[in-house]
């Protein structure tokens, strides 16, 4: 499941913080997203050697992946998952990884911002001033404390989830002062009227920087049209009146109501035992009031016709989103749906969306789709960016390859690559502590199995074109997508419906 | 390439500490499980044995980047880079990531000013086919017209989902191109657009066999493998072929003192202004005194090494002058590079960039006037420590570590003295590099402000 978390990016005031160091970071440095799939029917070319040749089959070429398909089976690191409730109700999962002295733990609550209700930014807010005060320590000191001791504390907070993390090494006298202060700052936030004050202005400054970027109000514009009155509908950083009627005391009942023992999962990969584990899950949990579960989030009705949003931008490239609604986690479609869209786009090398955008036409540096599985009916679509005289051509060439692949699936070489991919790339994405202690969270966060990765697994083996063909028929429906463009203004008849221009608010 | 446009502050903190702590991690044991090998073909092989999963990733980096590239021709090494996914003498276009995809291998590639890289993460057992086809892309790569003029229309988006359309992107670039005045640092590693428009296809031919030769090459591979077994595969994928004379690479000096800089641009899709301030600097190819992009490291740990340090805690909190700022100083580059101190005014506090400009001044004065106290330094180090440790949780992090800095002409090893070298700087060392180099006659200033539209959009 290497794409579990795709782009389901936490949503946090640091986009701000980050945008200059990443761009020195970055020291220029310009990657390339590859794509591959061959061109079919290679086209004549002047001087090259390949026009229309042929060559033996790609195993008789390279002796090496001859080797690999006589020999395909990949092995993985093993995972003992242990799973357990502590006293307080908060639901423990837990992998001993004694190779290296380090400890991850994260405490994922079921308070993203679907929980906002009528206060947008509510819960990105509570997120990020926790670290910013206790009754004993200030910011300062928190950060002091945790620099001090080599320990990486987090607090980030997406559409369903919040989560709290620390990275410690497994040193007893590291890890238990980190400990103490991870738990004292996750469970006494004293929400300081000058740190709130001060975090909602970088709040604001983030609407700012927002109106710079069109991916982001193409998706803030598609999530209100698929999402209506549904919770997934409020924009997770807010809006300008949200954020500043926001008061401290909102944050604090926020935190009392969702950062509760019962309604958390503790996941903990590291360089412990089980006896150390129950100690410290325990002492977590403790922290924490034991409060209740959240609520299960309404039902969503997907839209009943199709929508069109044009949003005028004074940018060269024009995003373009396509999509509908998709799945919930733990329906038993994901699977069909999760190989069927790394065969329409979501593979990103050789996917067809790929291919016929950048690989035949050159129209955009990169085209992805995905499904998101969330507590709640998720959202599926399509993404890209293309220079404002090719969007409605790359619209086109969107639409006409989703249509076609929704009446006729997959075909069965694409099916025999896509399962070899998925099924070959599972090791890496358990090769690390990091990617495990996010897999335990999302397995416990959504009440999957234990064994979810091996079913997934197993599924993916057995799911054939027929099945990824329904599946995508049951869900997207060809003449009810939203489709959002943001970029220079549209010829008028173009478009059914236009609104004006980004400069207010949303 | 994927970018997140968001991330979670602990991310952010990585991120900082990762200008300071870039080649800190491999100290722990690294020599007993590290190996280097040269090929008689000059092909240079490190292999780093790490068997806590049954991967592996393979990475071959080619010492070509846009610091090699001269005016007129910016950008080639990258749209080559994008070539090399094309055809070959034995693989169709997009048959490399279509075979690499079908055995599971996750891919991709890079271009910086120093370098181009190639990697695969892939099970173990598989890294052969990683060899195989790499090696075939050194030395068969066919470039197509066709191909080519397609490709070169994708980089173009790319530049413009880059750079066109990012306000801060734009004024970065601008912004390098004034701070060097006599090192290619100065152009994009995307080209200049009008580059990008004069390119053909026989600039890309030459540059492909001025620089794509195994004696200018270095593989990296981390994993679950055994050394000598690697070197047998290398041997024989690598080792037939024919390498090349390789044109001599010449230093990359900047002229000391060059002089006060400023450049201002107002631009119409900015909603937020922005203040970059760079100050000429060696690095450690480049240095004459050891010592001294050590304490310039440390230098900008002390500003910028975390949120207890001094940007965050006296500029975004406490004075509240900055919305966010951050210190930019990367060591590991083959020329002299710069010290880059960068941020966004407060403007919901009325705070503007003259008056963050004006806070950053005070900030260098303070540490001018007295050393950074033990204390201070006390917290980078520790995080770097730990650093070390976590940095193992990453078989590519570690292999990346590895190519940065054999590709710049520098040893691996030298990862392992770098604790040690950052823990040796003393706060008065600290002290003289700010004096020495934080200066008028080293800074290059940019700005970028909003432009308020004068007119509606045309339509």
């Amino acid at each position: 499941m290497k794409n579990q978390n795709v782009r389901m990016n936490p949503v946090s005031l640091f986009a701000l913080a980050l945008l200059i160091p990443l761009l020195l970071m970055l020291n220029g440095c310009a990657s390339s997203d590859v794509s591959n799939t061959p061109s079919e029917g290679t086209e004549e070319t002047e001087e090259t050697a390949n026009t229309e040749r042929t060559l033996p089959p790609a195993n008789e070429r390279f002796s090496s992946l001859a080797q690999i398909e006589q020999n395909p089976a990949v092995k993985r690191r093993p995972l003992d998952i242990q799973h357990w409730q502590t006293t307080h109700g908060a639901r423990v999962y837990f992998m001993a990884a004694p190779e290296l002295p380090m400890l991850d733990l994260r405490i994922v609550f079921d308070g993203g911002s679907a929980r906002d209700g009528n206060q947008a930014g509510v819960a990105m807010l509570t997120s990020s001033l926790i670290g910013e005060g206790t009754q004993q320590l200030n910011s300062r000191q928190i950060a002091q404390g945790f620099e001090g001791l080599g320990a990486e504390f987090g607090s980030s907070s997406y559409r369903d989830m919040a989560i709290l993390s620390l990275r410690s090494l497994t040193d007893s006298n590291l890890l238990e002062p980190a400990l103490a202060l991870f738990l004292e700052v996750t469970s006494q936030p004293t929400f300081p009227a000058e740190a709130v004050t001060r975090t909602k202005n970088q709040a604001l400054a983030s609407l700012q920087y927002q109106k710079q970027q069109t991916g982001k109000l193409a998706n803030l514009a598609f999530f209100s049209k698929l999402y209506g009155t549904h919770p997934y509908a409020s924009p997770s950083q807010g809006t300008e009146q949200s954020i500043r009627d926001i008061t401290r005391n909102d944050l604090q009942h926020f935190f009392e109501r969702y950062y509760v023992a019962s309604n958390a999962v503790i996941s903990l990969v590291g360089d412990l035992d089980r006896a150390q584990a129950e100690i410290i899950a325990e002492r977590a949990s403790r922290s924490l009031a034991a409060g209740e579960r959240a609520p299960a989030l309404p039902d969503v009705s997907a839209p009943k016709t199709a929508i069109n949003q044009h949003i005028d931008h004074n940018s060269q490239q024009t995003q373009i989103i396509v999509g509908g609604l998709g799945i919930a986690r733990g329906d038993d479609d994901y699977v069909a749906l999760y190989v069927g869209n790394e065969i329409l786009g979501g593979g990103g090398f050789g996917s067809r969306l790929m291919e016929e955008i950048r690989e035949k036409r050159g129209l955009s540096y990169g085209v992805y789709s995905y499904f998101s599985p969330m507590h709640s009916r998720g959202p599926f679509l399509v993404s890209l960016k293309t220079r404002a005289d090719q969007s409605e051509q790359a619209l086109q060439v969107v639409n006409d390859t989703l249509s076609k692949f929704l009446s006729e699936g997959p075909s069965e070489q694409e099916l025999i690559t896509a399962k070899q991919n998925i099924l070959g790339s599972f090791p890496l994405s358990t090769a690390s502590n990091r990617s495990i202690v996010g897999q335990l969270g999302s397995i416990g966060f959504y009440d999957l199995p234990l064994d979810h990765l091996d079913r997934f697994l197993t599924r993916v083996e057995q799911v054939d074109r027929q099945q990824i063909r329904e599946a995508f028929q049951r869900y997207i429906d060809n003449d009810k997508l939203i489709t959002i463009t943001v970029g220079q203004p549209l010829v008028p008849e173009t478009v059914p419906e236009t609104v004006p221009v980004v400069s207010n608010d949303n | 390439m994927r970018i997140s446009w968001l991330l979670p502050r602990a991310a952010s903190l990585l991120a900082l500490l990762l200008s300071l702590s870039f080649a800190t991690s491999s100290s722990f044991a690294a020599e007993n499980t590290t190996h280097e090998f040269v090929l008689p073909n000059g092909l240079k092989l490190i292999v780093r044995e790490d068997h806590r999963a049954p991967i592996v990733v393979s990475q071959v980096w080619y010492r070509v980047g846009s610091s090699y590239e001269s005016f007129g021709t910016t950008g080639l090494s990258h749209v080559l880079e994008h070539m090399m996914f094309k055809d070959t003498k034995r693989l169709e276009t997009g048959e490399f990531s279509r075979i690499m995809a079908s055995v599971g291998a996750s891919e991709n590639a890079f271009t910086t000013r120093d370098a181009t890289g190639y990697f695969q993460v892939l099970a173990a057992n598989r890294l052969p086919l990683s060899f195989e086809l790499e090696a075939e892309r050194m030395h068969n790569l066919v470039i197509s017209e066709e191909e080519f003029k397609r490709e070169v229309q994708v980089v173009m988006e790319e530049r413009r989902q880059r750079v066109s359309d990012k306000p801060q992107g734009l004024t970065y670039e601008r912004f390098q191109s004034t701070a060097h005045q006599a090192s290619p640092y100065s152009n994009p590693v995307i080209g200049w657009q009008q580059d990008l428009e004069s390119m053909t296809v026989e600039d890309l031919r030459h540059w492909y066999q001025k620089w794509y030769t195994p004696n200018n090459a270095i593989v990296v591979v981390v994993g679950d493998v055994n050394a000598d077994e690697v070197l047998a595969q290398a041997k024989q994928y690598f080792g037939p072929l024919e390498s090349r004379e390789l044109p001599t690479v010449k230093p990359l000096i900047e002229i000391n003192e060059p002089g006060e800089r400023t450049i201002s641009l107002a631009l119409e899709n900015a909603h937020l202004p922005s203040l970059f301030m760079g100050f000429n600097v060696p690095v450690i190819a480049t240095s004459e005194i050891e010592w001294e992009p050590y304490a310039l490291r440390m230098l900008s740990g002390v500003l910028d090494g975390g949120y207890s340090a001094r940007i965050e805690s006296e500029l975004v909190r406490g004075q509240e002058i900055a919305s966010s700022a951050g210190v930019g100083y990367s060591a590991f580059t083959r020329g002299d590079s710069l010290f880059i101190i960068s941020g966004i005014p407060n403007t919901e506090k009325g705070h503007d960039i003259a008056e963050l400009e004006a806070a950053i001044w005070q900030q260098i004065d303070t540490l001018k006037q007295t050393p950074p106290s033990v204390e201070e330094l006390d917290l980078i180090k520790a995080q770097i420590t730990s650093s070390l440790i976590y940095q193992k949780d990453s078989i590519s992090s570690q292999a990346q570590q590895i190519g940065s800095l054999e590709s710049i002409g520098l040893s691996w090893r030298l990862a392992d003295l770098d604790l040690e070298r950052l823990n040796a700087i003393t706060p008065e060392q600290i002290q003289q590099v700010a004096k020495k180099y934080l200066t008028r006659e080293r800074l290059t200033v940019a700005t970028l402000t909003p432009k308020p539209a004068d007119t509606q959009p045309e339509s």
